[in-house]
Formats: structure tokens, sequence, C-alpha cells
């Protein structure tokens, strides 16, 4: 399946990815309707000393610990092989957020729930809004097996 | 003592509306313009530091930020203007030579903007190069006066080495150091998919672009930068660089802190310590030198390579020219005064050389008039914007055009003119490694290829209006065109009638 990869190297650390993520996932009109909100992006740049940065989101593991642990039978594999989420189902015992070797599946907004990157198919982008907006194409959407 | 204050030039404008406080402006400033700040709970600006580069403008996810010509000024004085009284205080704080970078911005006059085009009406028909055959191949270097024929009457192949270029348009001499090294593999890459050349520059080729030299010019400058049997070897082509069009008669100067580890393999000079290149070759005061190291280079590459020989359009260029075709060069580059740079002296840059158009149009009748303009092949470069530029130039009598700016703008240069600092945020004139990282060669050579494509487009349609359909044909073709606005002598240097004029 196609999944989101980031190439370390052309990675700036500049942050965009996170916001492209929350205004995707956000319902909102217009990106400046962020101002003054806190966001909960489902992509994460890891910093590091010696401008080491990377983007880190769900990885879509063919051995998906999270969906293993999952009390409630809120994650699971679709047909394509993503996994997804079902926030109705989960109960926010965070099982997943603990176990999750990326640190890829977060608490959402609010608290009560888990979230994770779905690869913007549940909402109107369609296709992965930190892979078209990043500028200097360090995240990209590739099928490699 | 303490500096006199100057108003910055420019300023940030930030619409706080639209500002969300991702602060992807203050991780991208390398002169670290944008901040947080907590008492205010907002981002703030510090225009004093901004260069006007307009990376923030270009990575703002609400388009937020905009800069602006500070409204800051003197008292009006239209001899003593806003800048020139800077320049002033800025030489008074520090004791320096000014530094620039970029080619003469000043507004001297531009020729390609006083010369107009011709098109077919009625009698000779125009060519639609989208259904018809429109060649743009050119052939660089010398060509024959006559055929040769052998005792059986075969022709004898007895052409000298040529480049073949897809498109009249190479990418001019940027130095790895002065430029990165992600900027050199999007100009290698582009050269090699649009089947045309870039060049090193003098600052040699890096190990890992040795694969792109069959379109790759390697050139030889007054430092020797880098220069060795295997780099001579590695080039389609080699270039003695012998003045540049933004700073003729100078020398250069890489700061200490550009050379890096891999920028010191690559030259061949000690890592941290400045790289000057000495204003002359110290073994060329004649054309006959000059010869003799067309010759050298010749002789190490087996006869095999084309020898390009660059100067600067300075006053007497037309005879320099005459000699240089005289001297066994191949090719002859000029480089007009508006042509860039990573560092000249403010005032030799705005100061020195001429225009190209007419150092273009004097050198080609100089060589025509003498004979000798198959001896060599001519491109120049030195501000060539367009490809209305390139087909002006080619009818005023130029093989092929080199392009540098323009292709550094295609990678994301927004002509800051602060090269010379290093601090380039957008990953082409530096080697501090986190901002090279911003030039991903995958995006920019791409731009690149775009960029040359494109033009090639329209000098199609503009050749196919001409009712021409080879680049060939175009050559020197001053009939095609005329002048607006310019006075007598200047359309006798160029060539070209007036506006109105007819045949």
């Amino acid at each position: 399946m196609k999944r989101i990869y980031v190439n370390e190297q052309w990675c700036l650390g500049c942050h965009l990815c996170e916001y492209e993520c929350a205004f995707a996932n956000s319902n909102l009109k217009e990106m400046y309707h962020l101002k003054g909100k806190s966001i909960f992006p489902k992509i994460h740049v890891e910093d590091a000393a010696d401008g080491i940065h990377y983007a880190v989101n769900c990885r879509h593991c063919q051995e998906a610990i999270c969906v293993k642990s999952c009390i409630a039978g809120a994650l699971s594999r679709d047909e394509n092989g993503m996994v997804v989420i079902d926030q109705n189902k989960c109960v926010g015992c965070y099982t997943c957020v603990l176990v999750c070797p990326f640190g890829a599946v977060m608490p959402a907004e609010g608290g009560k729930v888990a979230q994770k990157c779905e690869l913007c198919t549940k909402n109107a982008c369609g296709t992965p809004n930190c892979v078209a907006h990043c500028p200097n194409n360090a995240i990209v959407f590739e099928d490699r097996g | 003592m303490s500096d006199i204050f100057i108003y910055p030039e420019y300023e940030v404008v930030r619409d706080r509306d639209a500002c969300i406080g991702c602060r992807v402006c203050e991780r991208q400033c390398a002169n670290e313009v944008h901040r947080y700040d907590e008492v205010l709970g907002r981002m703030v600006a510090d225009s004093t530091k901004c260069v006007n580069c307009h990376r923030c403008v270009c990575l703002c996810p609400t388009h937020a930020l905009k800069i602006k010509k500070s409204e800051d000024c003197y008292r009006d004085n239209a001899n003593w203007d806003y800048q020139t009284v800077n320049e002033v205080y800025r030489q008074a704080n520090s004791g320096g030579v000014l530094l620039s970078s970029m080619g003469n911005p000043k507004p001297f006059p531009i020729y390609w903007d006083k010369i107009l085009i011709n098109a077919s009406q009625v009698t000779n028909p125009p060519i639609d190069p989208l259904r018809e055959p429109m060649e743009t191949t050119v052939y660089l270097g010398k060509h024959n006066n006559e055929i040769e024929r052998d005792g059986n009457g075969r022709i004898k192949n007895n052409l000298a080495p040529q480049l073949k270029l897809k498109v009249p348009v190479m990418f001019s001499a940027m130095s790895y150091g002065s430029i990165s090294y992600n900027a050199h593999e999007s100009l290698a890459r582009a050269a090699s998919e649009l089947g045309t050349f870039y060049n090193t520059g003098e600052g040699g080729l890096h190990k890992d672009f040795y694969r792109y030299g069959a379109n790759t010019i390697v050139q030889v400058a007054s430092g020797r930068f880098g220069v060795y049997k295997d780099y001579l070897d590695a080039g389609a082509a080699i270039e003695i660089k012998m003045g540049q069009g933004a700073k003729p008669g100078i020398g250069g100067h890489l700061p200490g802190k550009k050379i890096s580890a891999s920028v010191s393999e690559t030259r061949m000079t000690p890592q941290g310590i400045d790289a000057i290149s000495p204003a002359p070759h110290h073994d060329i005061y004649s054309i006959e030198d000059l010869r003799q190291l067309i010759y050298s280079l010749k002789e190490a590459t087996g006869y095999k390579k084309p020898v390009i020989v660059k100067i600067a359009a300075v006053h007497n260029c037309a005879a320099i020219a005459s000699g240089i075709a005289r001297s066994g060069a191949d090719i002859i580059a000029i480089d007009g005064f508006r042509g860039g740079t990573g560092a000249a002296p403010t005032r030799i840059r705005d100061n020195v050389g001429i225009p190209i158009e007419l150092a273009l149009a004097s050198i080609d009748g100089r060589l025509r008039h003498e004979g000798i303009r198959n001896n060599v092949s001519l491109i120049v470069g030195g501000s060539i914007r367009s490809a209305a530029d390139v087909v002006k130039a080619i009818a005023l009598g130029a093989d092929a055009c080199y392009i540098a700016t323009a292709a550094v703008l295609a990678m994301g240069c927004h002509l800051c003119r602060t090269c010379n600092q290093g601090k380039c945020n957008w990953g082409i004139a530096t080697q501090q490694p986190d901002l090279v990282k911003r030039l991903n060669p995958d995006i920019a050579s791409k731009r690149l290829v775009n960029l040359v494509s494109a033009w090639n487009h329209e000098i199609q349609e503009i050749m196919g209006g001409m009712g021409i359909n080879s680049i060939e044909a175009l050559r020197g073709n001053r009939l095609m065109l005329r002048g607006v606005g310019l006075n007598e002598t200047e359309l006798k240097i160029l060539g070209i009638r007036h506006a109105g004029e007819s045949l």
C-alpha cells in the first residue's frame, strides 16, 4: 500500500506539516482560522542536535502493535492495509499511545480518545495534506511494497 | 565608537489577523529576523536584520507576511540619494570596501528592451512550430570556411571538436563554494536532461559530479583551483576564465568560512582559509601567452575538446576578441556588465564594464570584417533574462547564451543580493549544511528544466513568427531587429536600423 515516508535528508524542521495536518483535520475553511487555537496534529517533527529533523506519523505497521493492544476493538486494519481508528469505540485507555514505538498515536483534542494518521482519507483532502504542502519534498506518499 | 544607525531599507509587514503563530518564519530565517515575543504574546520581526530574501513570505502558510520598501527618508536631494548617503555611513562605520552580490542593479540602459523583433506578413509566411519542425540545436566550436576533399573526392572530416546543444542556452559558471553542492547537482542534472551544459566555475568539480561530465564545462581560472588531469578530462569543454562581467579586472575571493572540508577537497585549497583568485593569470600577459595556455590544455586533453575563452565585456573587447579568435580558442564567451557574482566590490560591480548587447554587436561585427568569424563561436551572458533576450542575442550574432541569474532565480533565489554573507535562506549561495539541505535537487533540477524548456518553446514561437525554422538562420540576422529610442551611435554599434526604417 502507499504509505507516507520521510526523507530525513530533506526534512528542514519547518513544522509546516504539523499545521497542514491540523488544518486538514480541523474542518476549518481557512488556515488562518487556526489563529489562537491549540493544534493537535497527527504528524510530529522530531528535532535533534546537529540539524537533524524528522517528521513522524503512523507507519501502518504490518504487525501493528497498537491494533493488537486495543482493548476496545477501536483500532483495526482496513481492506487496503491502513491502520484506522474508530473513535466511537475508543475508550481512551491510551494503551496504543504507550505501545506505539514511533509515538504516532496520540490523545486527540479534548483528551477523551486517541487519534492517528489515516492518510487524510477521512477529511476533505483525500490525499495526505502534509505531503502536498511539504516545501522540500521531504514527505512523500509512495508504495514501497 | 558606535555605528550610526541606518534604518532598514525594507520592512517586514505581518498581517496580525492572518498570523497563526506557527513559527515557520522564525525557523526558516537564517538571519533571525522573526521571533515569538512572550511579553506581547505574538510573533515580531526585526527588520534591521532582514535581507529581503522572501523565504518567510513564500513559506508562510497563511500568507500573513510581506516585505515592503521602508518609508524612512532623508531630506530630498537629487544628488545625495538615500542609498548614497547610507553607503557613506556604512563606510564611515566600518572603514571597509563595500561588497555586493549578483549583477549591477543600477538604472543603466537595457538595450534588449530597446530592440524589437520582426515578424512575417503576407509575402513570407510565418511557420507554426507546433506543426512543422523547428531546429534549435546549436553546435559550438571552430567552423570550417571551406569543404576539403581527399583524392577520391570524399569530404575530409577535419572539423574541430564541437559542443552540441539541444537548446541555445547553457548555465554559466558558478563555482562549488560560491554555490552549494545541491545547487551544483541541480544544474548538472538539469543540463543532462536538457542536452546542454553547465559550468563548474573556478571551484573545481566535486567527485560526485564527474558522472555528469558529458554535460559539464570545466573552468580554468587564475587561481587554477581544482585543476588537474582528471578534471580536464572530465568535462566536455574547457573554459579559460580571463574575466567576469560583474567584476572585470578583479579576481575572486572566497572567504574561509565557505571553504568546508568538501569545498577544500574539490578546490584543492586548505580548509577554512580564504581562496583568492588573482586578478590576472600570472602566466598570461599577451595573446601569445593565452595561446600557450590554450594549446597546453588541448595537448593535455588530446585535442578532443573545444577550448572556450571567457572575457568580460569591456571597452576594447572587440580587439581583444579578435586576438582570441586568432589564438586557437574554439569559442569566446563574453560576459556583460549586468552579470552576476557571489561577491564583488560594489563600486566595481556598478561602474565597470559595458552592456553585453553593445559588446556582442561590436565583437561579431569585428570578427566578420576581419573574416575570422568562423574561427570561433560566440557565447554571451551577463543578464539574459528571457527567451526574447536569447532571440535578440542570436540575431545580433551570438551562437548561444549563458544564463546564471535566471537559473538561480528558477531554483528559488529572490535576488536579495547578499550571497556574500553565506547565509542564503534558499540553500543556493551557502555552505551551511542546514541551509544547503533546503535545496532539494529533485525540485530545483525540475524547475531549471521547466524554465529552459519554456524558453525553448518561446524561441521556436518567435522564430516561427519570423518565418525562420532554424536557429542557424537567425544567427547574425540583424535585419530581423529594429531599435526604438536609440541614437545614431547606438544603432551604428548595434548594426540595426531604427523601427520604421524599411530595407
